[in-house]
Order: structure tokens, then sequence, then C-alpha cells
């Protein structure tokens, strides 16, 4: 632990690490709302660093960044925070929200997570060119709500039809197109509950996918005039091409074990990457879904049965996933409850998993699995999102003390803040 | 609501069984025999599978820290089982006439160090059995949607006692529920109490003595349902109307049938419901959100005479908490959902603290298959939400929030909802303190019969559930 420890001290204006994914580069300057410090030096926390490994380390927050992270460091033109007896994480990210795509879910007027009335025909099964991210609001009322849990980064998933369209990596903070960091950052598809046979959703996707990969090839030709059509758009098929060439995952919501072996096998031998949603019946297929490198997004409250496909969930799903080697993160699946996210990892421990897995599963590894390397973690260079909690992030009796996204410390106080201060008397 | 709302802090005294009589047992001279309209109750509550027996012996549970909802913190304490029932509690070790030899009644010792012991919990807003899983077209059996009232439809006539949800939520150190019928309607219909032993049927598994109750709808619901149909009510106004409507025509029922002999009773199910209600002998439950909706609920409740037992959800009553305190009604709320409809904007996680530091009666409940496998935890959600805030709540007021306030609002606590003397032995032995967010229920006992927790046997409770084992 010591290596590591030395090997990320003070290193000032260190390069982005592992950054994997171009998209991790903001497109523009985020503006968070607290105010512009030169830099921020938390001192004496309990800190996880990669790999959840914790350290009594000092951290440095400046530009936007982790600068530093060592034992030690003191720099008096930082704005100091005293962060003894608590502990530090890199903030957590949601890895399935509707965040800033809903307010009220039952009022259509304010939900733009699919496509509604106009495409809700067959002929919509296939949407990957929708860009979600034009509807996204980045001053919707639930995005401080989710901060007070000490979530800072989301993935925004759109629903409906088969291949829904693209998912995009937003940060919480800020109020400008700019807190969209990656888009897409997944390509969000669903197999669950379809209303047609499983062998024709499928079909969608298969077809989808090979077209796609002819795309690829035969664009050239076809814009001359010497290929024949394709059975879907050809919008959506330039849309699909980053799936088909690996550069960002497949997110399908799929539970039954079946299914799952039926979306390996049709993706096989291909560079299409799968990320599944829900996966109840994960466990069972857990050993394939390893040797595939595929991550699965669980929610380890669940273990139905909700309904036939999940007549095997159980609820150490998360565990026996994680310990055959499968990356296993967590979402609430919400949009309004996306607080909730470090109690669904509490109980994803309580569960069996273990709880540097779970820290990495809202932290680390959601953020490998979107592209977005530089976020998820304490160590020089990443993206400057993190959190100063009271105590273990997970426990219910914790609460969050701080958040800094972008390296600045964000507003806690939300709409509810001022209900409960406007009520807080009791009235007579 | 008479005798019904028996022992609101019984002391620690031994009740007789079935304390909670159906129907006619008011401070009042008791009439020779039940009149008509509750001797037609009492045949449509005849069983027919039998009840279980309780379970006969003595049983000590001894090293637990308990929490026995009264304020009491004893680390360690003890509690004695005798058939079925809290029979002595107390601090430290047990006293040795009990441990001791010489009792003639042997005594089945349990250690619990480092456990913690609280009262089972209750529920008091479930869809189990009426929204099962799995969740199909063939058990949506919640909402008798076809009416804005259907006050004659029971739900345990809905009830699927092989939901498999029910073995979670014990599992979860639930032990009572209250199930309710959907919000479709302005009048959904009965709810039923129910302890959770897995039986064949509702009826057996209905909690002895509880009152029925009866479920109600206020403002989105009800006006969307049959708005959307192009029916009444499409509005808030439309509602008011059928639920003044309903009690209306129950109020001249029941003038009409209160002292008729047998046989000359007009029946009309709809109508025992709601003369249940306007004689206090049925506890009513009404989904309810918005501060506006109460205040005209309560105005439709002082108008008829009846009383409201709990507004269910009820996500602004904290704004109008003084209200429901002076009125001693119950706010059964969640401890963090919001926004997912309009009526819910304004739901804020300090609600149940605020209630409860204004004295009133609030229970965690679920409304969900999920969250009711952790209702442990969303009291602690609910409760450092308020404590962070500076809001007077402690351990004692969470446990309470899903132990002794729900068994109030169901009209059953004076036979559970605390460890006190003479309670029905509804306890859970937790891995650790049940307000951490790690800890398990390891064993359940209703009426002193362990239920989780007693041995290995991993078969599941359900049927349903059978034959889902993996391998060749």
């Amino acid at each position: 632990m010591r290596t590591t420890i030395a090997l990320l001290i003070g290193l000032v204006g260190a390069a982005v690490i592992g950054a994997r994914g171009k998209g991790d580069l903001s497109v523009g300057e985020a503006r968070a709302t607290g105010p512009a410090v030169a830099c921020t030096l938390i001192s004496g926390a309990k800190v996880y660093l990669p790999g959840a490994i914790a350290a009594e380390v000092d951290v440095v927050l400046a530009n936007g960044r982790v600068r530093a992270v060592g034992a030690g460091i003191d720099d008096a033109s930082c704005t100091r925070v005293d962060g003894r007896g608590q502990v530090l994480t890199a903030g957590f990210i949601d890895a399935n929200t509707g965040l800033g795509l809903v307010e009220v879910d039952l009022e259509g007027s304010t939900v733009d997570t699919d496509l509604k009335n106009v495409h809700q025909d067959p002929a919509g099964a296939v949407r990957a060119a929708v860009r979600a991210s034009l509807g996204y609001n980045p001053r919707s009322i639930t995005i401080r709500v989710a901060r007070t849990g000490g979530v800072t980064s989301a993935l925004v998933v759109p629903t409906n039809g088969i291949i829904s369209g693209g998912a995009f990596w937003v940060d919480l903070a800020g109020e400008t197109r700019a807190v969209i960091k990656r888009e897409p950052a997944a390509m969000a598809a669903d197999i669950s509950a379809l209303s047609e046979s499983r062998a024709a959703g499928m079909h969608v996707i298969d077809v989808a996918l090979k077209e796609a990969a002819l795309w690829e090839k035969e664009r050239g030709a076809w814009l001359k005039n010497q290929r024949a059509g394709f059975a879907n758009k050809t919008l959506d098929l330039e849309a699909l091409g980053p799936v088909v060439r690996g550069e960002v995952p497949l997110l399908v919501t799929v539970d039954r074990a079946s299914d799952i072996e039926a979306l390996l096998a049709l993706t096989e031998g291909t560079k299409v990457r799968l990320v599944l949603v829900g996966a109840a019946e994960g466990w069972l297929v857990k050993e394939a879904l390893a040797a595939r490198g595929v991550a699965v997004i669980v929610d380890p409250i669940l273990y139905g049965p909700g309904g036939f496909d999940q007549l095997r969930a159980r609820s150490d799903n998360a565990p026996l996933c994680a310990a055959a080697g499968v990356k296993v993160l967590l979402s609430t699946f919400n949009s309004h409850q996306v607080r909730r996210l470090r109690q669904v990892a509490g109980n994803a421990v309580r569960g069996g998993l273990p709880w540097q897995s779970a820290l990495l599963a809202v932290t680390e590894w959601a953020a490998d699995a979107f592209g977005m390397s530089g976020h998820g973690r304490i160590a020089a260079g990443a993206v400057g999102n993190v959190v100063l909690w009271s105590g273990d992030p997970f426990e219910l009796a914790t609460r969050v003390v701080k958040v800094w996204i972008d390296g600045r410390e964000v507003n806690l106080r939300t709409r509810q803040t001022e209900l409960f201060e406007r009520w807080r008397t009791q009235p007579q | 609501m008479g005798a019904l709302q028996v022992g609101k802090r019984v002391s620690a005294q031994v009740l007789p069984l079935l304390a909670l009589g159906l129907g006619c047992a008011t401070s009042e001279p008791k009439p020779a025999a039940p009149r008509a309209i509750i001797a037609i109750e009492d045949r449509g509550h005849s069983n027919v599978e039998e009840a279980p027996k309780v379970a006969r012996g003595r049983t000590l549970l001894t090293g637990a820290t308990l929490l026995t909802a009264t304020g009491e913190r004893w680390a360690p304490g003890w509690l004695l089982i005798e058939d079925g029932r809290i029979a002595a509690l107390g601090d430290g070790e047990p006293p040795a006439a009990i441990t001791g030899g010489k009792s003639q009644v042997p005594v089945h010792m349990i250690d619990l160090r480092g456990r913690w012991l609280t009262p089972g919990l209750i529920d008091p807003h479930s869809h189990l059995g009426v929204y099962p899983s799995p969740s199909l077209r063939a058990t949506d059996d919640g909402n008798e949607a076809t009416s804005p009232n259907t006050a004659g439809v029971w739900a345990e006539h809905s009830f699927w006692a092989e939901d498999p949800g029910i073995e979670r939520a014990v599992r979860g150190g639930v032990t009572t529920i209250q199930v309710l019928p959907g919000s479709a309607n302005l009048f959904g219909g009965r709810g039923v109490v129910l302890h959770l032993r897995p039986m064949r049927g509702a009826r057996a598994m209905r909690f002895p003595g509880a009152p029925d109750t009866l479920k109600m709808a206020c403002g989105e619901n009800p006006k969307r349902v049959y708005g959307g149909r192009g029916g009444a009510p499409s509005t808030r106004m439309g509602n008011v109307r059928g639920q003044r409507e309903g009690f209306a025509n129950a109020a001249k029922w029941l003038k009409d049938n209160r002292d008729k002999p047998a046989g000359e009773v007009a029946r009309d199910l709809a109508m025992e419901t709601l003369a249940g209600v306007l004689e206090g002998r049925i506890l009513l439950q009404v989904h309810c959100y918005t501060a506006q909706d109460m205040l005209d609920f309560m105005q439709i409740s002082d108008e008829f005479g009846f009383k409201v037992r709990a507004f269910h959800h009820a996500l602004e009553a904290y704004k109008i908490r003084d209200i429901l305190v002076k009125r001693d009604i119950g706010v059964a709320t969640w401890a963090d959902w919001w926004g997912f409809k309009l009526e819910a904007w304004d739901g804020i996680e300090e609600q149940a603290a605020l209630i409860s530091q204004s004295g009133g009666r609030v229970s965690i409940h679920s409304d969900s298959a999920e969250d009711i496998q952790r209702l442990n935890q969303q009291a602690a959600v609910a409760m450092y939400a308020g404590k962070a805030k500076g809001v007077h709540v402690d351990e004692n007021d969470a446990l309470r929030w899903i132990t002794a306030d729900p068994a109030w609002m169901l009209g059953i606590d004076a036979e559970v909802g605390t460890l006190e003397v003479g309670k029905r032995a509804d306890i859970v032995a937790w891995s650790a303190d049940p307000l951490s967010v790690y800890t398990k229920a390891d064993k359940v006992w209703i009426d002193g019969a362990l239920v989780v927790g007693g041995d290995d046997k991993t078969s599941p409770w359900s049927d349903f559930e059978l034959g889902t084992e993996v391998g060749p």
C-alpha cells in the first residue's frame, strides 16, 4: 500500500490517469455552483484511493481535478478543509438513471426518457440515432436532491423501443450542457418484458448490429448507389458505429439467464461490448459473463421473482457474480431516489458483496465501464469529484458533509431543504 | 371509536386473549344478542381453515440488547416467552427463579449475545398477496377499478397466500401487515390485517381480533382512473362529491337497518362496510397525499361523524401536523419517496421526524414488495434525516414508527407493537443494531413460534418457488 501512495504523492499537473475515452475530456467548461477558489486542501480524512484502499492522506483539488494526494501536504494558498474523523471518497456514480429527463413521472409533459406517442409504433423499435441528451435539463429539481446522497455523476438512459438510443454521462453540477461529459457513453437496449416474442426482439438487435457493421464497410458503396438499401435507417446504423467498433457498450436491460446467453451468442466474435442492466439471473451464467468481460448493473435489493424472467433471482446475485470475476455495478434505476445509491451499496454488502467491491461498483468500475476512467477515483489527475462523509458512506447514520464536483464545492441545499425550513416550526 | 381504542399505551399487564373482540364491545350495557348487522359481519368472517394453534411452552431469550419500543434499551436484557406471549422481561440477567431448576415447566434457553431484540415489525400499507410477485396479468388483483365505490370488496378475497413476497417480508423482520386494495377507487374496499405465518389462505392468517379496515383514496388516482375513461370523478371536487354521496347513502342505510332483526336487514355489501366505519367498528385508512386533500377529507369526516384512523402516504402531513395530532390521526408514510407524481412533489425526508416531534403517530410503511424487506432501514433513514436537521427524535421513535405506532393504526396495539408483558410474542432477533444498513433479521418469532432462523431449511415457503433449483 505504501508504494501505491508514494506513486500518487504530489504529482502536480499529472496527466489524466488511465483515461481510456476521449469523451472524458469536457466539451466545455462546466460551471459548478461553489465559489471559485484556487485550490482546496482536504486534510486528515480517511481517503479511499484507487482499488478502494484506505489511507490517511491529504488531497488537493485544483483546476477541476485532483492535483495531489499524499501525506503531509501543506499548501498555504489552498482553502483548507479539516477532514479528521471523516471519510473521503470519489463521488458516487449511478450507472442507470433518468436524471434530468424526468421531473414528475406521472406528468407526461415533464417526462423525456422516451419518444412517447410519436414513435410508439413497431417501426420505432430501433432508435439508435435518438439523442435523449437534447432533452436533458441540467437544472432539474431532481439533480440537487441526488447530490445530497453523495452522487456526483450519472449515466442517463433513454427507455423504450428495443434499441432505445444513446445513453449519456453527466456530472451533477453546472447548469449548461457542458455537464454532459460523454455522449453516447452507451447505447441503450431493452429486451425485457417485450410484447412481441423474444426471438423477434433478439432479431431486431441482431439485424441492427449486423447492418451497422456492414454500414461501416459499405457506406461508400451505398452513397454511390452501388449497394442495396438496409433494413434499418442509415442514421441509426451510423449511431450504432461506436457500438460495433467496441467504443461504447451496448447497455441491455435483461434478466433471464437464457436471454443473457442469447445476447452473448449474438455478439460472439464481434467487438460489441455488453453491459447488462438488471441481470437478476446473472449468477446462473456468471462464468460466461466473466469470460466475456461483461459488466452487470444489478439491483441488490430486488430478489424477485418480479416475473417469470426473474424466477431464479437471488439476494446474493451481486456477490456471486463478483466472486466469479464479473464487474458488478450498482444503480437506483430511478430519477428521484438517486440519493439512495449509498443505501443500495450498503444492501449489496448486506447481501454478501465485499465492502471494497461495493465502493468500486459505485465509483471506479462504473467510470471504467463507460469510458470515463478519469472519474471515480481519488488520484492525482483525476476529475475533482469527491465527497466528504461523516463516516462509512453506506451507513444510514452517516451524513454527506461536503461535495465537490469539478473541484468546486457544490451547494447541498435543495427544494426540499427549503420546504423543511418553511415548515420546521409547527403551524398553529 | 369506542372500545376498539384499547390501550393506547397499555401497561405491562397480562391481557386476556382476544381482547379486541369485533363488534359490539363497548362500555355501554351489552345487548343480549348481537344486532343482526353484527351477526352478519361475523358470518362474513367465518373460517374454513383452522387458525394455527398457539405454541405452548417456555422460551427464554438472553444476552441480547433489548429495544422494547417503550423507551427502554437494556444491554443486555432478557425476555421470557410463555405460551405464545411475553411472560416477563427485564434488564441484565434473568432471575434465578426462571433459569433455576426449581421451575416445574422446562425452559428452552436461547443465547442471543451480540444480537438485538425488537418487537416484530408492522407494515400498515402492503399489497402483498393482492399485487403479488410475480407481477402478471393473472395476479393483478389489487384494484377493483370498475366503479369509484367498491366498498363491498374485501382485500382478503384477492389475497394469494403463496406470494413469495410474504416470506421475504418476514425475513426482513415483518410479522404483521395490513393488506389494502389499491387506490383507484374513492372507496377501495376492506383491508385486512394479517399475521405472517404461512397458511393456505388469508382468513387463517387474520390477526386474531383485529378490526376490519376500509381503504379510501383522495387526490390524483381516482380522478385519473375514472376521468381518463370519461366518467366520474374526473376532478378533486368530483372525488369529494363521490365520497360525500357514499357516506350520505350509508348513513341512510344504517338508520334503516341498524336495529332490524335478522332476515329484515337489506343486505348491501358496500353499505355494510360503510356502516361499520360510521359506527367505528371498521378503521378508516385513507390514501391522501396533499395537505388540502387531507383537510377536505377531515371535513367530510366531521360532516358524517366518522373518524379517520390514519392517512396513508400523506407526503404533506408535516404541513398540517398540528391538526392531525389534535385529532389523533396517524400518518403512515415513507422515509424518502417523492416526486413520482405531482401530489408527491413536496415530500421531504424530515416528515416523520417533524410529526413525531409534534406528538403525532407515524408509521414508515412500504407500499412496496421491496421496501417491506427493509422497513428497519427506512425508519433509520427518516430518523437520521430529522436528527441531522435538529429535530428531536431518537432510536426509540424510529422503532415505534415500525412497531407501536402502526399497531395503533391497525387497532392491535394492545396485542403487539412493543415488548411488554402480556403481548403476543412477535419478536425479531437482529444480527446487530436494527438501524444499520448491514443488519439482518436472524430470527423471527410470531406468537412465540420461531418462523425464521430455526434451522437450515432452505426450501421456500411458497409453492410457486418450488422447482426452480438449478442443476442437471
